[in-house]
């Protein structure tokens, strides 16, 4: 079986910076996927490549088989591929409801994900659609970038540091919108630094470091001192 | 009664120069790009008229009718062509071109209309006045300061009601994480200056039927313009049409007291508020 998203040995820069090396990746159908790594692993870059705002200099990314790479960014959503960026990145100028219809700004037809779902997703929205983005926690923030993503009716999400500044038990919750987001049928692709986080959503995980993929595996198979090196880059003695 | 009557004056004036104002505060809302051609574009819209009017021998009210839409695509192809070319994080290329261009449309119009004064001739309503009390109001005066209004209710309207003013505000905020919602900002600028030229275009009807134009005018129609939008705080389009009015009464008031003081009045206001307010009146929070 062919994967839904596949990033074939890929290479970009941030700025003049490489920031990637040559990265594989394949994304099934209806999988979760967690890219786990230190800061500056090239995480976000990856997330920016395949969605078009960073710069591709080598390499493939396709998505159900047909080339995504050369294409802009707001064609790559329109291809099937929603992104949660990281800092959530609301439009302070737009109220909570006009920040997630604008992520259905570019949708043709009608799809499982609408404004009343992602309000049943997310109940705390429902009360404060009227009120500027900004008025909201961080984690309510958080919660409307993820339905904001999820309006485009995307085949795939990515979502980029999602507890990144959230204390615990907010991630807790908005993790817990997972499972509703993938019986929906979207497939998702986690970049997180909470590897507990990552371990216990995830189907497959894999692990970044200077660019580079260092490990791949479902999280059963992999071991702690695996993990440890692959995110860390330094053999455990 | 000479106070109320100079008022009012002021504030109809106002009203021409919120028109002026609004499609220069409208673009520089939405891609933070200050067209010092906006005068000149003014000025070619009231050519454009006078043009259609002549040669199809219409009024001139209609002729703008047919000029909008010439004019929409103008901004549009202006924005594609030209300008979303050297849009970027420096300012300057982007004011640089726009001098140009302003330089260019000054001698394309010289070198087809001459430097001849021109108006254009709506008829019988230039004459016509209401009369309230002893405040005599002209008619077209009125008509410009209910356009106004109207065009500021409009732009309103667009901006904060509809699914192109989400992304007008959307690609303001921040165009990378707009690209990522599908929005293609190249096209929303586009659009905005389109719209912005047809604002530009009912700026011109009314100027060209309040007085006399040459090609040379741009430029100071421009500096009101941009005083407009400033006294108002960037980005605000009731605060352009306050700042307008605000430049009408202190030139209407400064001509009052000695007729060579009315544009000099108007300028001093305009430093005065910036002393007091840097930001403008109505500075939008998230700047």
């Amino acid at each position: 079986m062919s994967a839904l998203l596949k990033v074939n040995d890929l290479t970009a820069h941030y700025g003049d910076f490489q920031a990637l090396f040559g990265v594989d990746l394949a994304l099934e159908q209806g999988e979760t996927l967690a890219i786990i790594g230190a800061n500056g692993a090239g995480k976000t870059t990856l997330m920016r490549a395949i969605t078009g705002i960073a710069r591709v200099t080598a390499g493939t990314v396709t998505l159900n088989g047909a080339r995504i790479d050369p294409l802009s960014a707001p064609e790559i959503l329109r291809a099937g591929i929603a992104m949660v960026p990281e800092g959530r990145k609301l439009f302070p100028s737009l109220s909570v409801e006009e920040n997630l219809m604008i992520g259905a700004h570019a949708r043709k037809g009608s799809g499982y994900w609408n404004m009343e779902r992602v309000c049943k997703l997310f109940p705390v929205l429902a009360a404060r659609r009227h009120q500027p983005s900004t008025s909201l926690s961080g984690g309510q923030q958080q919660m409307v970038s993820i339905g904001r993503a999820l309006m485009s009716n995307p085949s795939v999400l990515l979502c980029d540091e999602l507890s990144l500044g959230l204390a615990p038990v907010v991630i807790r919750e908005i993790y817990a919108a997972f499972p509703t987001i993938r019986e929906s049928g979207t497939s998702i692709v986690l970049v997180e630094q909470d590897i507990g986080q990552a371990l216990k959503v995830a189907d497959t995980v894999h692990c970044m470091m200077e660019g580079r993929m260092t490990l791949s595996g479902r999280p059963a198979e992999l071991s702690r001192e695996a993990i440890h090196d692959a995110y860390f880059g330094i053999t455990q003695s | 009664m000479i106070w109320l009557d100079t008022l009012i004056q002021g504030l109809l004036l106002g009203g021409l120069y919120a028109l002026f104002a609004a499609g220069l505060s409208l673009v520089f809302g939405i891609m933070r790009l200050v067209n010092l051609a906006h005068g000149d574009l003014i000025v070619l819209g009231a050519y454009l008229i006078l043009g259609i009017g002549t040669a199809l021998g219409l009024n001139p009210f209609v002729a703008a009718l047919i000029a909008l839409p010439l004019m929409f695509l103008l901004g549009w192809l202006l924005q594609t062509v030209l300008l979303n070319r050297v849009l970027g994080d420096d300012i300057l290329p982007p004011l640089l071109v726009t001098f140009g261009l302003s330089v260019v449309i000054q001698n394309a119009l010289l070198e087809q209309f001459t430097a001849d004064s021109r108006r254009l001739p709506v008829g019988p309503i230039e004459a016509k006045s209401l009369t309230f009390g002893s405040v005599s109001v002209g008619v077209m005066p009125l008509i410009t300061f209910a356009s106004a209004i109207l065009v500021i209710l409009c732009l309103n309207w667009i901006f904060y009601r509809t699914a192109i003013g989400r992304a007008f505000r959307a690609t303001s905020d921040d165009s990378v994480t707009a690209q990522l919602m599908g929005i293609r900002p190249r096209r929303v600028f586009a659009l905005a200056t389109g719209i912005a030229l047809v604002v530009a275009t009912i700026a011109a009807l009314y100027l060209g039927a309040r007085a006399n134009f040459d090609p040379s005018i741009g430029p100071a129609r421009l500096l009101y313009a941009f005083e407009a939008v400033i006294i108002g705080g960037l980005g605000s389009l009731w605060g352009t049409l306050i700042g307008g009015l605000i430049i009408g009464v202190a030139q209407a008031f400064g001509a009052a007291l000695k007729l060579e003081w009315q544009i000099l009045a108007g300028h001093v206001a305009f430093v005065l508020i910036l002393l007091v307010r840097p930001r403008g009146l109505f500075p939008r929070a998230h700047d």
